[in-house]
């Protein structure tokens, strides 16, 4: 079995970049509180100039040949925008995402943070299974 | 200083999503796709990310402060309420909808495509109707 070499070395930059951001700023890397504060503050500089890093990112990372641009998402732009809509109201409401709770969050050994991991990775699955295996939408 | 960590750690964090495959919708819903064809590789990635967190933390978070800040701003809360569990529901079934969470759907916008903008702009609107 040949490990999958990409997603493990992602994986070490995405914890390597949390860890720094705790170390040198004193920060928690959630992604969807670093979104929504850049947006409504306090301390919008940090958050934009993290926010603006994710896009260059983006931007640079896939001119190299061996990691190509995704496909384009299946589904319409309206179930973007709904999906978009429950993403931001559930983070909002639920304190964290996949990055604040699932990566920062375990690993400050929080048991609310273990907890909404795994609801969101559970009902996740579960929307999944009905849009793809029930519905049968985009199978 | 501050800003160049700032914008650094960001960029870090991207280049990790976009390599570990997290900005692909389709890879996403792969993984979330337990009864079909089960993609595993992002379970290599929330793995590497969440050893490379839970070993460390302890380690940083014995300084007294951080590197360039008077203090560390961690969540205070530690109690499981309606609201968190609510809100992690809620979130789910948006990642499982579309196949984005929030970071990669960041990292993704300037790759172009419209349902990606839509997908971020509805998370800012979703975020001030709470």
């Amino acid at each position: 079995m040949s490990l999958p070499l990409f997603p493990i070395l992602g994986g070490l930059l995405i914890g390597t970049a949390s860890m720094g951001l705790l170390l040198l700023l004193g920060r928690v890397a959630g992604l969807s509180g670093i979104f929504w504060g850049a947006i409504t503050g306090p301390d919008r500089g940090w958050r934009w100039l993290f926010v603006t890093g994710l896009v260059l990112a983006g931007l640079t990372l896939h001119s190299f040949d061996s990691i190509p641009i995704p496909a384009t998402p299946a589904g319409s732009i309206w179930l973007a925008g709904l999906a978009g809509v429950l993403v931001g109201v559930g983070t909002r409401i639920g304190s964290g995402c996949t990055s604040g709770h699932g990566v920062c969050g375990i690993g400050r050994r929080s048991a609310r943070s273990l907890t909404a991991t795994l609801v969101f990775m559970g009902t996740g699955m579960a929307t999944v299974y009905l849009t793809r295996h029930v519905l049968g939408w985009l199978a | 200083m501050r800003p160049f960590v700032a914008l650094a750690m960001g960029f870090l964090f991207g280049v990790g999503l976009a390599l570990s495959g997290m900005t692909d919708t389709h890879k996403v819903i792969g993984f979330l796709d337990v009864a079909g064809s089960w993609d595993s590789d992002l379970l290599w990635v929330m793995g590497s990310a969440l050893a490379t967190s839970f070993c460390l933390t302890p380690l940083v978070l014995k300084r007294k402060t951080p590197i360039f800040a008077a203090a560390f701003s961690l969540p205070a809360r530690s109690d499981i309420d309606a609201k968190l569990l609510s809100g992690a529901a809620l979130f789910g079934c948006g990642w499982g909808l579309f196949g984005y969470c929030p970071g990669p759907a960041i990292v993704a916008l300037p790759l172009g495509d419209t349902s990606t903008l839509v997908f971020v702009a509805g998370m800012a609107l979703g975020g001030s109707l709470n």
